[in-house]
């Protein structure tokens, strides 16, 4: 493995070595800690340990296979769902361990929200798709508060100018695009602080693609945002740390201008140069 | 679809103001060194003489944002040929601040000894060659392909001033052995005037290829 630049004293196992990105500062938001995962008995992560930073946009790269949606799907126990499926070593966010025996899932997901690869609005209307969480969170007190927090995440996702007049018609009416920005909209209504977006613009046009790219460009002041991509154009363009993983492991961390302009690992090179995967 | 492109669009702005104040300090040495030449002014040839490490910060700054475009944006078109004009401009522009030195080291030798005339020429080729960058980066600065045509006609007068100045000063050196030296360092002086303008030619040309994507490199346009 290569060298890398502490950012605080890790506490890994003495096989794995902790990847921080070597120019970070200031406090880590995720720290992931000699992560396995095993489909069965088969390890589809091996020991990965990174730190996340807040208030950026980090994105996982890497072949089909490689293990990033994977690894995406351990930082909310998304991966809880799926039979047979056993995660080894931790993840700590602000330094509280997500895989602690007794820990609130729930209260996890609603903190570390997530966005799919296909948009999967309810079938309701616009409002009520951003109100749904809100509601059974209560975390509106009174229907002026609803609706004015149904608007500020629409704005948020940069969605509110296209849906203002026509809230009540149904979600399933709006384009592509626009459903996965009322997918994003309704996961930063419960006001989350890390946002996962699991290849959110993969199914999506050029032109929807680019402004969801720029959605997740501005999100970042207010939130932690985890992007898994296949698109390297689109790693490059929108975050400012990338992780290359390839079978299972996390090969580089680094800033993404360092990834893409001088990486120090030839597997990541030849990766993001084309000569595989 | 303009608004999608935003930060990028931010970044090529920021790159084009870093050149622009790289053109400012490289046509500020070329004045300083040719006015301390004139006026005799050691402290001000001295400024020349010390003063290149913010060109040389901004030289390698403005390579490392051109380069980082290029990885993380991928640019097409106009914004492609905006990038790679930028890289070029900004050897140019490295390359003018370094003959301002060479002509402040000229300036040094040649106050060593008595003046050979009173500098006419010298002075002019100056202004002509700090118009010429001042032209072609304004030219950069607005898009401006008329503005860059007007630069590139601006070189036949100063490399005719060249060749008088040389002209002149052969006619001292053969009158008297004395001025060998000093004339030496003049027609040195008007030479590193002339690369000047050669290369605010360039600048000019490559505004051209960045508005029009019109190659005008060794093709003169004919004269008005």
């Amino acid at each position: 493995m290569m060298a890398v630049t502490m950012v605080k004293p890790p506490t890994p196992s003495a096989t794995s070595e902790h990847q921080s990105a070597r120019t970070a500062v200031g406090p880590v938001k995720i720290d992931v800690q000699s992560l396995n995962f095993y489909y069965g008995a088969k390890r589809a992560l091996e020991d990965i340990s990174l730190h996340i930073y807040p208030n950026i946009v980090t994105a996982f790269i890497g072949p089909s296979g490689c293990g990033k949606s994977t690894f995406i799907r351990t930082l909310n126990r998304m991966n809880d769902v799926i039979p047979g499926t056993r995660v080894e070593g931790k993840v700590l966010i602000e330094d509280a361990d997500i895989y602690a025996s007794g820990l609130d899932v729930v209260k996890l997901r609603r903190r570390v929200g997530m966005v799919f690869q296909k948009s999967n609005p309810f079938p309701k209307s616009i409002f009520e798709n951003v109100a749904y969480g809100l509601r059974i969170n209560r975390m509106a007190k009174s229907r002026s508060e609803l609706a004015g927090r149904v608007e500020e995440s629409l704005k948020q996702a940069a969605l509110w100018t296209e849906v203002k007049d026509r809230l009540q018609e149904s979600a399933l009416a709006l384009s592509g695009g626009q459903q996965q920005r009322l997918c994003i909209a309704r996961a930063l209504a419960i006001e989350p602080d890390i946002l996962l977006m699991d290849e959110p613009a993969s199914a999506l046009d050029p032109i929807a693609t680019q402004r969801i790219e720029e959605l997740v460009y501005n999100l970042k002041r207010l939130y932690t945002v985890i992007i898994v991509t296949h698109n390297m154009q689109q790693a490059a363009r929108v975050s400012d740390y990338t992780a290359f993983f390839w079978l299972g492991k996390l090969v580089e961390y680094d800033r993404t201008d360092k990834i893409f302009t001088a990486p120090s690992e030839k597997l990541t090179e030849d990766y993001i140069t084309g000569r595989f995967g | 679809m303009e608004q999608a492109v935003r930060h990028f669009q931010e970044e090529l702005e920021a790159l084009k103001s870093r050149l622009l104040e790289m053109g400012g300090l490289a046509e500020e040495r070329v004045r300083a060194s040719v006015e301390g030449l004139v006026a005799r002014d050691h402290a001000l040839i001295d400024t020349v003489l010390t003063g290149d490490e913010p060109i040389n910060r901004l030289h390698i700054d403005i390579d490392n944002r051109c380069f980082r475009l290029l990885a993380l944006y991928q640019p097409m078109a106009t914004d492609l040929r905006a990038i790679v004009a930028a890289v070029k401009i900004n050897s140019d522009l490295e390359r003018v601040g370094d003959l301002a030195v060479n002509i402040a080291e000229a300036a040094v030798r040649y106050l060593g000894h008595a003046p050979v005339k009173q500098l006419i020429d010298i002075p002019r080729m100056g202004t002509i060659a700090q118009t010429m960058l001042r032209d072609a980066l304004d030219s950069f600065v607005k898009r401006d392909t008329e503005m860059a045509r007007s630069v590139l006609n601006c070189d036949d007068e100063l490399d005719a001033l060249k060749t008088q100045v040389f002209r002149e000063l052969l006619t001292y050196m053969l009158q008297n052995v004395e001025t060998i030296e000093p004339a030496l360092d003049l027609i040195l002086v008007s030479r590193h005037l002339e690369r000047i303008g050669d290369h605010a030619t360039n600048v000019a040309e490559d505004v051209i290829f960045m508005v029009s994507a019109q190659d005008v490199r060794h093709h003169p346009p004919a004269t008005p």
